[in-house]
């Protein structure tokens, strides 16, 4: 609002700050409770809000597994963290190498059923993996992909999403630009490497964050082909603490959660700059 | 160092079964180290012509000759030609330097011969203190020059001009219309230069081509475009402002058009026509007075101080006799008197 106006800077710090509450809260829950003892968690009802002195011990277990004090084992989840990594990285990177080159592909080249081409590549926007499930299913397990990264990621990887948005970025660059590369003398490929890729690169930086988020947030998926521990995401294993054994370590799996969020947050922090710049600004 | 050569050149696009000629078969022979214009309205094909010669543009009839070796089926790179953008078209990514050595990178020039050669086209061009930079932290003008940088290093038999001065300002286009001069004085490569702006045209052409809807209707020099216009049309577009065209005037024929110059024609108190003077123009050094004669309206010019005429009077004024155009009428071809 352009207008200064007490009364109405006061309002929009109060939403902002209910919306932050809203968002927030749920964090430093889950911070406290995994500094808890989960006698604590269980005893005190409501729970604390103020921080507790288990902090290293929790997280120690959290990460590497062992006996708790309260006497169950625990799967170390470091592991688990390698492996949502791994399967996060593998799907963002796959997903924006196969977008730009079908990108490039439907803007650059006229090649029969080049507007049915994209139009199939638009219709899967409407078909999540959730619809598509069984028979994904059905073919992965058939190429023997079950337990394999291979199995996690590739179902996964093609994109329409970020198809779309680089062929809209593609087709704001100008077409002089394209000749003046084909007088310069480079092929498609040269152009597409020289010119386009240097281009989008924040498009390539906003896409890599929210496809990181999407790769390593997976859960539904993972659930169905893995069923060796040793493949297991984090979020699987968060998932398998809460009907853990007889009792649920609740301050460590908060841990455990709290972990896994990190990565996530920690991507989106160090690519902030260029996340906003892919999003919002159009540098040409 | 080539001509160019233009030989029955037809370009038509189709589509489903429709096709849509938009040049007519243009004949042309540009000789080594010309500096050819082509000017026409929008849309008279004079950009799609250039773009044939770039290889931008498939050639779907007749034949392009660079350096005597036809260059229709060849790729634009491979044309011996290098091209000025009207937009410029400069890899935003990609500093001044690298922007001007990128295609010899692609043709594997030795490293040092390209710098070599920048450096050279940078100093040409006063560009050295900038050879870093982004093109987003130039100027219009700036970014104008390194477009030509850019055609300079490769060297080519044939440089093509699309409109690069009309992104400019009004002074940055006249100082820069000297330097491409300039330039092609120094380089002596051959130029073919297109603009909607026949003051451009008038100054930088050795030879002109007027085009108008997909058809070269004169090919010459600008004193024989101006003086002896082809046609109707280019006897309309050339010159500001256009030469009058008569369907009527006293003792000519049926079948005729007669044309005159705004500045030649004469007020004189024994002059041949009549005329009410509907309004006058101040230009400075010069008046506009537009006339009627019978239904026809009559531009003069009057020299300034010569008196500005009053409006609604009837003045005498003497077409020069050897300046006056006669075209026929059905054909707008130009008459030999």
């Amino acid at each position: 609002m352009i207008e200064r106006r007490p009364g109405l800077t006061f309002v929009s710090h109060l939403i902002l700050i209910c919306g932050v509450a809203v968002v927030a809260f749920p964090v430093y829950l889950t911070l406290i409770a995994s500094t808890q003892s989960s006698e604590q968690i269980a005893s005190s009802v409501p729970m604390s809000l103020l921080p507790g002195k288990h902090m290293l011990e929790t997280y120690k277990v959290a990460l590497f597994g062992g006996e708790t004090a309260a006497g169950s084992t625990l799967p170390p989840a470091l592991p688990m963290m390698g492996v949502s990594l791994v399967m996060a990285l593998v799907i963002a990177i796959g997903k924006i190498i196969i977008s730009l080159l079908s990108a490039f592909a439907i803007v650059y080249f006229r090649f029969p059923a080049r507007t049915l081409v994209f139009w199939a590549i638009f219709i899967t926007l409407m078909l999540p993996v959730e619809v598509r499930i069984g028979p994904t299913y059905e073919v992965v397990s058939d190429l023997g992909m079950l337990n394999s990264y291979a199995g996690l990621t590739i179902p996964l990887i093609a994109s329409a999403t970020a198809t779309f948005l680089f062929r809209q970025f593609f087709l704001t660059v100008p077409d002089e630009l394209v000749e003046a590369a084909r007088v310069d003398g480079a092929g498609p490929m040269r152009f597409f490497w020289d010119v386009l890729l240097p281009m989008s690169r924040t498009s390539i930086a906003a896409l890599f964050v929210i496809q990181f988020i999407y790769g390593w947030n997976q859960y539904l998926w993972p659930l169905l082909v893995t069923t060796n521990e040793s493949m297991y995401p984090i979020v699987l294993g968060i998932k398998r603490l809460v009907s853990g054994e007889s009792y649920t370590e609740w301050n460590v799996l908060m841990a455990t959660a709290f972990l896994a969020m990190l990565p996530p947050a920690l991507v989106v922090v160090l690519m902030q700059k260029w996340f906003v710049k892919g999003l919002v600004d159009t540098e040409k | 160092m080539a001509s160019l050569v233009f030989n029955n050149v037809v370009k038509s696009y189709h589509q489903g079964k429709q096709s849509l000629q938009v040049i007519h078969g243009v004949t042309a022979d540009v000789a080594d180290g010309e500096f050819v214009v082509i000017v026409g309205p929008s849309g008279c094909g004079k950009s799609t012509l250039l773009r044939m010669v770039a290889g931008l543009e498939e050639i779907s009839g007749g034949e392009i000759l660079i350096g005597e070796r036809v260059v229709n089926s060849l790729e634009p790179a491979a044309r011996d030609i290098a091209m000025v953008f009207q937009n410029y078209a400069l890899y935003p990514h990609m500093s001044v330097y690298d922007n001007m050595a990128y295609g010899l990178k692609i043709a594997k020039v030795p490293v040092d011969e390209i710098r070599r050669r920048v450096d050279k086209a940078a100093a040409i061009l006063e560009l050295g203190p900038y050879l870093s930079r982004k093109p987003r932290q130039l100027s219009g003008g700036q970014r104008q020059r390194v477009a030509m940088g850019r055609a300079i290093v490769r060297q080519p038999k044939v440089f093509l001009f699309d409109e690069p001065l009309s992104n400019l300002d009004a002074k940055l286009r006249a100082q820069t219309r000297l330097e491409i001069q300039k330039l092609h004085r120094d380089l002596g490569i051959t130029s073919l230069f297109v603009t909607h702006d026949q003051v451009e045209a008038m100054t930088l052409a050795q030879r002109m081509m007027v085009m108008n809807g997909g058809v070269m209707e004169q090919f010459g020099t600008p004193e024989e475009v101006y003086s002896r216009p082809a046609t109707t049309f280019v006897a309309g577009f050339i010159g500001s402002p256009p030469m009058n065209l008569l369907n009527q005037a006293p003792g000519l024929a049926q079948d005729r058009i007669l044309g005159i110059r705004p500045e030649h024609i004469d007020v004189s108190a024994d002059g041949a026509w009549e005329v009410m003077v509907e309004t006058v123009e101040l230009l400075g050094g010069e008046r506009l007075v537009h006339a009627r004669l019978g239904t026809e309206t009559l531009i003069i010019r009057m020299h300034e101080d010569q008196g500005a005429p009053v409006i609604g009077a009837r003045i005498r004024v003497c077409p020069r006799p050897d300046r006056m155009h006669w075209f026929d009428r059905s054909t707008g071809r130009r008459l030999e008197a």
